[in-house]
């Protein structure tokens, strides 16, 4: 048996977990494992800005391939920069690993130099964290928080390691254990039969079906299910915000996103709905809006790997604990099986009614001889990228455009904070989506209030070479925030002007990248096309739009899912 | 409406902060909660009152569930269950209000297990509404001090609580 130190174990221990990459940050108590690091070449390491921006990569990258990200950093405010990331992560429960230096536990409690009790700190935000106690440990921990992070429904994973729990000359027994058993945590495999036989009949006795299909799809890998369910039902689809991609945007039984900025056809389909298939989506508010008038007619299906996700805010006719790929398999066969088919007559009335709300609205926005619209920028680049694009966003009025106005035909393209809704996202998104996937475009659409929260990454992606491509729908303002003060609060536009707005041409020069202004409207296209043409360049785009847009449709609050504002002087 | 909900839990530091932790997060209310180590000593025995709809009961259940130091858990009030809490109360005792202490003590079948020439500390056990009801009948006044433990339950008949 081989012996090794605290700090070999754990990089070990990395390698026959199979991680290729981690993002972080090193400092006093992480030392001993930093040069663990460096004396082996199997794992890299991307070295930050900030620890913020390392679990941002790490949870872009999970979100792009479907397997967890690793973060390292130290303890203290290496630590505690981490938690908007974590809490990020959480929120939409992304498979993540967080290695925490500590300092050494004869020190703990001491209030030594850079501690913070980080198991509290990060107790609310994640899905499990875990101490190492002993050097012997480690191998164990570590397998462990990667099963804990991927399986069931994901979230991040906190490992705290004290300073002396990676002392290079203290050595132990290394083996990676191949299996884990923990007697307290075992996620469903598969649903109950009888409820999904039941979900099954009340899907052919439905006359105004709707599939309300969330992230879980997403993160369950079920998006080929889902479909093929879809298809052979003929049923529409409507996507959260997460599960943009579940389903394909361009397919004829998409009616795009719902809830507070989604569709008006997916909204009004919702409300009007007898039936909801809900799939890996949660209810959350800004779905449902107010919970007392949502869906006053449906009967709720609703298949969740969490348990608790169901019937928290709308309460569930057929609750289907499971994994949704495999909930769906069943719901397939059993429809293959079933002698009942849909009702043909009451389905073509439901999508006579359903291409009627298409037409009305349709997504339509103003143009303008003077501005360049915000949406207009989203549908270039889709069609520049061939709507083959990993686009990462931000999270503001530049956020909802992309999602709106870019059609993603497949899962794990749309990248966003759609949970937490954490501004600073998206840059660091990006770079760890490039860096696993440098083949593909990768976009960070962004506006340029959220792009300063993370904006010292534009350095690490000098230093590691990402040629991301960052969209800065540039309206001078904080246009979420700004939208809302117009519309709630008689245009009093407090703080969400932002002056003093730096070159960030001279900006991403002074990094190293190429920066472009676009202020015309012909300009557009082509700035764009040549933009896209740099494959080895990070390009930031400076985009000035239309600064007085807003979002639509938007729901009103506290209204039903049908009561929505279609432009600023039309209300439904 | 108030249940007992009783919680096998790995006996492993930081997973009690985990739980009491759930009920701030997710404005849940605890009324009581008690927590020792069981025979076999890898697992606590945690027991928690509290109050909600049962819409917030189901919600509290399977976030206990979720968190992954749980081994298993069960709401006793479910069921029919015994229920029991003890009591350690100080009372002014001196001249006439003796007689009268010691005679509302034994109607409550509790005990005197200390006494000075002012003071008796009583010990009580039983359900919360009997410990309730001794503290109103020896009257506000002459309680010095309360010492509560929370509530511990068990399900009645063959029903078990183990791994």
């Amino acid at each position: 048996m081989e012996l090794l130190s605290g700090a070999d174990m754990l990089i070990r221990s990395l390698q026959d977990e199979g991680v290729e990459y981690i993002y972080g940050y090193p400092g006093g108590a992480a030392l001993h494992i930093y040069d663990a690091l460096f004396r082996q070449d199997k794992v890299k390491h991307i070295l930050v800005r900030h620890e913020q921006a390392a679990v941002h990569m790490a949870d872009g990258y999970a979100r792009a391939s479907g397997i967890p990200g690793t973060v390292l950093v130290t303890s203290g405010p290496g630590a505690t920069n981490t938690i908007t990331g974590i809490a990020t992560a959480f929120m939409d429960s992304i498979p993540m690993v967080i290695l925490c230096g500590q300092v050494a536990s004869t020190l703990i409690g001491e209030d030594a130099f850079q501690e913070t009790d980080m198991i509290g700190v990060s107790r609310p935000v994640v899905k499990h964290n875990m101490s190492v106690r002993h050097p012997s440990e480690i191998p164990e921990v570590i397998r462990k928080a990667y099963y804990i992070a991927a399986t069931g429904r994901p979230g991040p994973v906190v490992v705290d390691i004290p300073k002396d729990m990676t002392t290079p000359n203290e050595r132990y027994e290394y083996a990676f254990p191949k299996k884990v058993k923990l007697r307290s945590y075992n996620p469903a495999i598969r649903g109950h039969a009888g409820q999904i036989r039941k979900s099954v009949e009340m899907l052919m006795a439905a006359k105004r079906p709707i599939i309300y299909a969330g992230g879980g799809v997403v993160l369950g890998k079920a998006s080929k299910q889902l479909t093929e369910l879809a298809h052979m039902l003929g049923y529409p689809v409507t996507n959260t915000l997460m599960g943009i991609g579940g389903f394909p945007a361009s397919d004829k039984q998409s009616l795009g996103w719902l809830g507070m900025h989604g569709t008006y056809e997916s909204n009004m389909a919702m409300h009007h709905s007898d039936l909801v298939l809900a799939v890996g989506a949660r209810f959350d508010d800004r779905v449902t809006n107010a919970t007392e008038k949502f869906c006053p007619g449906a009967r709720i299906v609703h298949i969740d790997i969490d348990p608790a996700s169901i019937s928290k805010t709308i309460e569930a006719d057929v609750p289907i604990v499971g994994p949704v790929d495999a909930v769906l398999k069943e719901m397939i066969s059993l429809v293959k099986e079933s002698k009942e088919k849909p009702d043909p007559e009451a389905l073509k009335a439901w999508w006579k009614q359903l291409d009627e709300w298409r037409a009305f609205h349709g997504m339509r926005y103003e143009t303008s001889d003077t501005y360049i619209k915000p949406q207009e920028v989203i549908e270039a680049i889709w069609r520049i990228t061939k709507g083959d694009a990993y686009v990462t966003s931000d999270v503001g009025q530049h956020q909802m455009f992309a999602a709106q106005y870019y059609k993603f035909d497949k899962p794990n393209r749309w990248i966003n904070s759609g949970g937490l809704g954490t501004m600073g996202f998206g840059l660091p998104a990006a770079m760890g989506v490039k860096l696993n996937y440098p083949d593909s475009d990768v976009v960070c659409v962004t506006g340029e209030g959220s792009i300063q929260m993370n904006i010292q990454e534009l350095s690490t992606c000098k230093q590691y070479d990402l040629p991301v491509k960052i969209v800065n729908l540039n309206n001078q303002a904080l246009g979420m925030v700004k939208q809302w003060q117009d519309m709630n609060y008689e245009s009093r536009h407090s703080q969400s002007y932002m002056g003093s707005l730096p070159d960030f041409i001279k900006l991403a020069e002074a990094y190293g990248h190429v920066g472009i202004r676009i202020d015309k409207k012909e300009d557009l296209e082509p700035k764009l096309k040549e933009a896209f043409a740099m494959k080895d360049k990070l390009v930031f785009l400076d985009i000035y739009v239309d600064p007085s847009e807003h979002v639509y449709p938007m729901q009103v609050a506290r209204g039903s899912m049908k009561d929505m504002w279609l432009s600023k002087t039309e209300r439904v | 409406m108030r249940r007992i909900i009783s919680v096998l839990l790995e006996n492993e530091p930081g997973a009690l902060s985990r739980v009491v932790g759930l009920f701030s997060q997710r404005n849940y209310n605890i009324e009581t909660l008690t927590v020792a180590p069981t025979e076999d000593d890898t697992l606590s025995r945690l027991t928690v009152t509290t109050t909600g709809s049962d819409r917030v009961i189901e919600q509290i259940t399977k976030q206990l569930n979720k968190l992954i130091e749980v081994v298993k858990l069960v709401d006793l009030t479910e069921g029919s269950h015994i229920e029991r809490e003890l009591m350690l109360i100080k009372l002014k005792a001196s001249g006439s209000q003796r007689a009268e202490i010691k005679r509302t003590v034994d109607i409550f079948r509790g005990q005197i297990v200390d006494v000075t020439s002012t003071i008796y500390t009583v010990q009580l056990t039983g359900d919360s509404d009997k410990l309730d009801a001794f503290i109103q009948a020896v009257g506000s006044t002459g309680v010095l001090e309360v010492v509560r433990s929370g509530v511990s339950g068990i399900a009645r008949g063959e029903k078990v609580l183990s791994l």
